[in-house]
């Protein structure tokens, strides 16, 4: 799907009633099997008069991780996707205030990539060593 | 000649120059944890308030990829750490939906009654302190006075008083005894008293009445666009509750209200606070009076299920049961599917996203804490208020920096 098709669909899915952004995250699918997409990005939508809900999913791949913002839809879209950009490194175009939610704003990798390691000395490297004669 | 004062406190370049930014945290008492809010003030008044998240990230997500669905509990529960217990009935009710496990009724009603304590544990927390943080220190004492009673109720169920970590897939850690129904009944016996107390001390108090009384208003509209969900929610008009509008565990059978507020402001949430007290307390009688006999985990439940404690140390057919459920090449295994589940909990929607991969544990265990959404909001609120009422929305909006920043 292209960026302004997925625009245009949730704007679409605004006007037929889903008013509330409940929730937007992302999943890796580097490990997942069975599938040729690496990211998938996940909407639940909510319509809080009938409370009908709907997950829509999108799927990116590198080398072209942007996606347009689903801020001016729903604007409470905006810490969701800086924390989705936070961890995967999926980039929201057209979002107002657009950097890190969580981690440090010099931190280099996204850590809930699957090829990121749950453990192991790489994942401090951000953080300098001072030692005592340089303080 | 008079001084001008700034009618519309937005904010272009002309206007930022007289404006001094003030950093209010992360170590604040009135932050509760740690959070920082980057503030533009024009003498007291706030001009625009940038929240600065993540001190306290810890990677929950990542380690719900690597833990499985029962190991995992031990870290929800540290999410929202005011109601411990609240998240991990949510984080069992989305692996449950993930497999497809339908749970006893007995089990359902206990966790009912623990999500009822729960609620009034958060509540009476968020009101207590917020109090506190507005100069009234009587009002916390009453609070905390009544958490320690709630506190004994889940040491005596689970053996934990704060971090419990009492669900597991398709049950509970330990049946309840006679004796913690007692506890039970004794607490909704007593609490109204203390609640009539703590609420004369507080809804009707002047001074917090006028601190809090038009205080940080949010619009209906607002609310539903930026997320808002829960007690925030409810106090701007949104009339919604999981516990009605979508019923999972017991809460079919009890008879209860939603309640709701048309305000908005600071003082509407905690009256909706104050009001949901009351109501948790009728679902808790209800819940106690009715509380069925029978097993805590599903009739034949083979991996899915644990055993009871007793079973496995003096029988081999228990230590065999407890074997398959535990090792992890044994465990069952999860269908290759996703899954969303919420649950009502005291601060809002609380749910979770989670992949399966035909593993025993979450291939992607995505929380949606309430707290993200409505710290979103705080720069809104904040906008054209007073630097003294930064406190009173902050404690309404009940921040856990825990859940924000996982």
């Amino acid at each position: 799907m292209s960026s302004a098709d997925l625009l245009k669909c949730l704007q679409a899915f605004k006007a037929v009633g889903f008013d509330q952004l409940t929730d937007l995250t992302a999943v890796d699918l580097l490990e997942y099997g069975g599938v040729s997409d690496r990211f998938e990005v996940v909407y639940c939508l909510l319509n809080v008069e009938t409370g009908l809900r709907l997950i829509a999913k999108t799927y990116l791949n590198e080398p072209d991780l942007t996606i347009p913002s689903a801020t001016p839809v729903w604007f409470g879209a905006d810490w969701l996707e800086r924390e989705v950009y936070d961890m995967y490194g999926i980039v929201f175009s057209g979002h107002p205030n657009f950097k890190r939610l969580l981690l440090p704003d010099e931190f280099q990798s996204f850590p809930l990539r699957k090829d990121y390691p749950v453990k192991g000395r790489g994942e401090r490297h951000n953080f300098p060593v001072i030692t005592r004669a340089e303080s | 000649m008079p001084l001008e004062l700034l009618e519309s406190p937005d904010l272009d370049a002309s206007k930022r120059e007289g404006l001094w930014t003030l950093n209010f945290g992360p170590q604040h008492p009135a932050t509760h944890t740690t959070l920082r809010l980057v503030l533009q003030l024009d003498g007291e008044m706030v001009m625009d308030a940038e929240p600065d998240i993540g001190f306290l990230h810890s990677g929950f997500e990542k380690l719900g990829e690597v833990l499985d669905f029962n190991q995992y509990v031990t870290i929800v529960d540290r999410m929202n750490y005011i109601s411990p217990l609240a998240n991990e009935i949510a984080w069992h009710h989305a692996v449950e939906k993930l497999l497809d496990i339908e749970l006893t009724p007995r089990c359902k009603y206990i966790r009912t009654i623990f999500a009822e304590l729960m609620r009034i544990h958060d509540h009476l927390l968020c009101v207590g302190t917020c109090v506190l943080d507005l100069g009234g220190a009587t009002a916390f004492m009453y609070a905390f006075n009544e958490r320690e009673t709630i506190y004994e109720i889940c040491e005596r169920a689970s053996g934990q008083r704060f971090h419990t970590s009492y669900t597991r897939v398709g049950g509970l850690l330990y049946d309840v005894t006679d004796d913690w129904v007692e506890m039970v009944k004794d607490f909704v016996q007593n609490f109204p008293k203390v609640y009539r107390d703590f609420s004369g001390l507080v809804m009707k108090n002047r001074i917090f009445v006028e601190r809090t009384r038009d205080v940080g208003v949010l619009s209906r509209e607002e609310a539903i666009a930026g997320g808002a969900t829960g007690p925030v929610a409810r106090a701007s008009g949104v009339a919604r509750d999981l516990r009605r509008d979508e019923p999972y565990l017991a809460y079919d059978d009890f008879d209860f209200d939603v309640c709701a507020s048309q305000g908005g402001d600071c003082y509407a949430r905690f009256q909706v606070r104050m009001m949901e007290m009351l109501e948790s307390i009728k679902i808790i009688q209800q819940a106690i009076d009715k509380l069925p006999k029978g097993p805590i985990f599903p009739a034949g439940s083979g991996k899915e299920g644990m055993p009871d404690k007793r079973e496995v140390y003096r029988s081999i057919e228990g230590l065999i049961h407890h074997f398959e459920s535990i090792m992890p090449n044994r465990q069952m295994a999860a269908p290759k599917d996703s899954v969303y589940a919420a649950t009502e909990s005291p601060n809002g929607e609380l749910g979770y996203y989670i992949v399966g991969n035909g593993t025993f544990r979450a291939y992607r265990a995505r929380t949606r804490p309430p707290s993200v959404l409505h710290f979103a909001l705080f720069s809104k609120l904040i906008r054209g208020c007073m630097l003294s009422d930064v406190v009173a929305v902050l404690g309404s909006i009940n921040i856990i920096a825990a859940e924000l920043d996982r």
